[in-house]
C-alpha cells in the first residue's frame, strides 16, 4: 500500500470502529431499557 | 489474494455497512410497521413498541444484506446497483454474509425476548421469505418473481400488529393483501422503463420475458383488484370515514394512472412518462393509505 492508501485505510478503519462502539453502547442501553420495562 | 483486492476490500466505511441494509427500502418498512403497530387495538409500552419497530427495521435490513450478498453478480452488471458495497469491492462477500446473519438472529432473538414470540416468528419467516424464497428460488427463475416477492414486503404491518395484540385477525391480513397487491403494479411500472437494465442482468422480469403489452395489462389488472381490497377494511367496518374517503380518492387516481399505462404503446424508456408517473404515485399511494389508517384510528377512536 502506498502512504496515501494506508492513510485512507486507517481513517476508514477508525470510522468503522467508532460506529461499532456506538452500536454496542446503544445495545447496552436497549437491554437496560427492556429490563426496566419488563420488570415493572 | 492480490494487492488490489486486499486494499479495496478493506476500504469499507461504516456507511458501506449501512448501505447493505438498503436504508431507502427500510423507510417504507418502518413506516408500514409503525402504522400496523399504532392501528392495532390494544396498548404496548412505548419503549417496547420502539424495540419492535427497531427489530423489524434491522430484520428487514438483514434480509436486504442477504439479498445483496447473493446478488452481487447481478448488481455488478446493472448500472443502478454496480456501486453497491459488495460489487464495488468495498466489503468482502463473507463479511457481508456474517453481518447479515448476525443481524437476522439478533433482531429475531430480541423481538422474541422483549416483545413476543409470534412477532419474532413472523419476522424470522419474512427474512427467510425475502432472502431465500424470493432472492434465491424465484427472482431468477420466473417472471412472477415480483408477485411472490411482494409478500415479503407485506409482512411489516402484520408484525407491528402482532407485537401489540399477540394474535392475527382479518384486519392485519387485509393490510398484508394491500401491500401484496400493490407491489406488482409498482415494480412492473419501474421494470417497464428499466427493462434494458434487467435484460442485461438476465433477470426474467415480466417486460423482459413477455414484453411491454402483457406487462401493462397485468399492471392494470392488479390495480383493479388492489383498489377494492384497499376499501375492504372500511366496508367491513374496521376503520372509519377518514380511511375510506382517502383510500377511495387515492384508488381513483391509481386506476386512472394504471389505465394511462395500459394505453401507452411506447417501447423506449424516454417515452414512458405514464409508467414513471404511476411508479412515483404508487409510493405516495402507499404512504398516504397507511397515514390515513393511523389518522383514522387516532382521531376517530
Amino acid at each position: 500500500m502506498t502512504p496515501e492508501e494506508s492513510e485512507l485505510f486507517y481513517a476508514r478503519r477508525k470510522s468503522r470502529n467508532l460506529a461499532l462502539g456506538l452500536v454496542l453502547v446503544a445495545l447496552v442501553l436497549l437491554f437496560f431499557g427492556i429490563t426496566v420495562v419488563r420488570m415493572t | 489474494m492480490t494487492t488490489q483486492s486486499l486494499s479495496t476490500v478493506h476500504y469499507a466505511e461504516w456507511r458501506d455497512y449501512f448501505a447493505l441494509l438498503k436504508p431507502r427500502v427500510m423507510t417504507l418498512v418502518v413506516f408500514t410497521a409503525l402504522c400496523g403497530l399504532i392501528a392495532a387495538p390494544g396498548h404496548i409500552n412505548p419503549f417496547l413498541g420502539f424495540v419492535a419497530i427497531l427489530c423489524i427495521a434491522v430484520g428487514a435490513g438483514a434480509a436486504g444484506a442477504l439479498n445483496q450478498w447473493y446478488e452481487a453478480d447481478i448488481d455488478a452488471v446493472m448500472k443502478r446497483t454496480a456501486d453497491r458495497p459488495i460489487p464495488a469491492g468495498r466489503i468482502a462477500p463473507h463479511e457481508a454474509l456474517a453481518f447479515a446473519l448476525a443481524l437476522s438472529l439478533g433482531s429475531v432473538a430480541i423481538m422474541g425476548l422483549a416483545v413476543g414470540w409470534l412477532a419474532a416468528a413472523l419476522l424470522a419467516f419474512s427474512i427467510f421469505f425475502y432472502a431465500v424464497v424470493y432472492t434465491v428460488w424465484l427472482k431468477r427463475a420466473t417472471p412472477q418473481n415480483i408477485v411472490i416477492g411482494g409478500a415479503a414486503g407485506a409482512f411489516p404491518p402484520v408484525i407491528g400488529w402482532a407485537a401489540v395484540t399477540g394474535d392475527i385477525t382479518l384486519m392485519p391480513v387485509l393490510l398484508f393483501a394491500i401491500i401484496f397487491l400493490w407491489t406488482p403494479p409498482h415494480f412492473w411500472a419501474l421494470a417497464l422503463f428499466m427493462e434494458a437494465d434487467y435484460s442485461k442482468a438476465g433477470v426474467p422480469m415480466l417486460p423482459v420475458t413477455h414484453g411491454p403489452t402483457v406487462t401493462r395489462r397485468q399492471v392494470l389488472l392488479y390495480s383493479l383488484v388492489l383498489v377494492p381490497v384497499s376499501l375492504a377494511p372500511w366496508a367491513l367496518g374496521y376503520v372509519g370515514w377518514i380511511y375510506g374517503a382517502t383510500t377511495a380518492g387515492l384508488g381513483a387516481i391509481f386506476i386512472f394512472d394504471a389505465i394511462a399505462v395500459a394505453r401507452n404503446v411506447a417501447t423506449v424508456a424516454a417515452d414512458m412518462v405514464a409508467e414513471r408517473r404511476l411508479f412515483k404515485f404508487s409510493l405516495l399511494y402507499l404512504f398516504l393509505l397507511f397515514a390515513a389508517l393511523v389518522a383514522d384510528r387516532l382521531i376517530l377512536s
